[in-house]
């Protein structure tokens, strides 16, 4: 199709380089100058090209089928204890903002001066890396600041990234305020009241400086509550029960039946 | 038959030209896989295109049943994903094609940039394409908001605030996104339209810039 040869028709070569002539205009050169084996564009290599969208198309949808794109809970303005993170590709611009040197009052390198050079250099490389030479060996600055920026940027996703998976690990899982007490009558409520517990989590589960602990049983499991008063977590310190091995175990139990409430558990 | 009816066609409206001006040209060695396997770093660019077509088609269904309105827009997604026949494949496919859209993106400019091919006589087409890389960035910052949920509402927030801390033209920027005291409704209708109808208008037409000054300079010789 890409070649014509019959004689009986009417064609009409517009438009390709293989058409002449203006002497003022830049004529692309034509490919029969390039080393090597040609080919049509149409059908041959777009056939071919479609091959390899097919293997990515066929990626794709596996991928597509597999994980069911997330979607959380309807946005609440005021829910405040919502640990915000952007899109994955824009991770880099939020850690870089973290830095002491790029935040408060340098606030401006992180907005403006950093992205600044790095989009416009990007922008402007044609003419920064003016010389003819255009294996990347041969240009070693160009290549070596691309290499740099380029490590930068995916170390600085990476720990933006590591970074919220451990403040989300961090944050109290599982509680609710619409959640009740359950079993109030359990003697292992007295026991909480006796402790320090009661200081930070406060008289009802409702919490004061550490988090709520209602709904607490959905989120882990009794060995775990231990672990978590022998141990401390976020800002609780360790060894805060005082009780006696028994009592410490009869709490634990008691916190892990600290369920939040059926619908909301259907939401989540 | 279908020969006949072609020329038939032809004779009437001349379309043979048009064709041939988009796919009548030759394809040289160097960037073809099938004569050197390395080469398919240059399918990046086509690939970037391919999923780009997935995100419009995609986008164009979604909004058969999603509403930007606050009371309505995470209601309407969570209905047309849980509810909706395929509905979970067709904002699947537009969920992690934005992703997918970007990496290749992303390694198109990097096959661009290491094999110098933004010199002499290229220096506009790559201009062109950074340009493309903003487009999409804002096509995923936009389209972040649109399910409304808390991961959508803070991040934009947060985005906002970022750009308000710019000086000089922060508060501009801030006001012109936000549309008014707070990430509210009016925030979620501009970001609608600026994701369905500003951006994907400035993509298209930047997209035909890109593919008409590469078809006009010829694909970059080999090393």
């Amino acid at each position: 199709m890409a070649h014509n040869e019959g004689k009986d028709q009417e064609v009409h070569f517009v438009g390709d380089s293989r058409v002449q002539v203006n002497k003022n205009r830049p004529v692309p050169k034509d490919y029969s100058e390039f080393p090597g084996k040609t080919e049509a564009f149409f059908p041959n290599f777009l056939l071919k090209e479609w091959m390899v969208g097919v293997v990515v198309l066929v990626g794709f949808m596996a991928l597509v089928l597999s994980e069911k794109p997330p979607l959380g809970q309807q946005a609440d303005p005021t829910n405040t204890s919502f640990l915000p993170v952007p899109d994955w590709y824009f991770l880099f611009l939020y850690e870089l903002l973290k830095f002491k040197w790029a935040s408060g009052p340098f606030v401006v390198l992180g907005t403006v001066v950093v992205p600044g050079l790095l989009f416009g250099g990007l922008f402007l490389a044609p003419w920064l890396d003016r010389g003819k030479d255009r294996r990347p060996f041969k240009r070693p600055v160009t290549t070596g600041i691309a290499l740099l920026t380029l490590v930068a940027i995916v170390t600085l996703t990476w720990v933006a990234w590591d970074e919220h998976e451990k403040q989300l690990a961090s944050q109290p899982k599982g509680t609710s305020e619409d959640a009740k007490i359950v079993h109030p009558e359990d003697p292992a409520y007295e026991i909480y009241k006796n402790n320090a517990c009661v200081n930070c989590h406060g008289q009802k589960l409702e919490g004061l400086q550490g988090p709520a602990l209602r709904g607490i049983g959905d989120a882990y499991t009794p060995e775990e509550i231990i672990t978590i008063m022998d141990e401390g977590k976020g800002q609780m310190p360790a060894g805060m029960f005082q009780g006696t091995e028994e009592e410490k175990r009869q709490l634990a139990e008691w916190l892990a039946k600290q369920d939040p409430p059926k619908e909301e558990k259907e939401q989540q | 038959m279908l020969k006949t009816a072609y020329e038939w066609l032809d004779r009437r409206l001349d379309i043979t030209p048009m064709w041939r001006d988009i796919a009548d040209h030759e394809v040289p060695e160097h960037v073809n896989p099938a004569h050197h396997f390395s080469a398919f770093i240059y399918c990046f660019g086509g690939l970037t295109f391919f999923i780009v077509v997935i995100q419009i088609l995609s986008g164009m269904f979604l909004t058969m049943y999603y509403v930007p309105d606050i009371e309505n827009a995470w209601k309407s997604v969570d209905y047309l994903q849980n509810e909706i026949a395929f509905g979970h494949i067709v904002r699947g496919m537009h969920h992690w094609g934005a992703s997918v859209s970007i990496v290749m993106l992303f390694l198109h400019t990097l096959r661009v940039f290491f094999t110098g091919s933004y010199k002499h006589p290229r220096e506009f087409n790559w201009v062109i394409g950074m340009l493309l890389f903003f487009t999409m960035l804002g096509l995923g910052f936009t389209g972040y908001l649109l399910p409304w949920d808390n991961k959508a509402y803070f991040a934009t927030k947060v985005g906002i605030e970022i750009a308000a801390s710019v000086p000089v033209v922060g508060s501009f920027i801030a006001t012109f996104l936000q549309g008014g005291e707070i990430v509210g409704a009016q925030t979620l209708a501009r970001f609608f339209a600026l994701h369905v109808f500003f951006l994907p208008a400035a993509l298209l037409g930047l997209m035909g810039a890109h593919f008409f000054l590469i078809r006009k300079q010829g694909i970059s010789g080999p090393l």
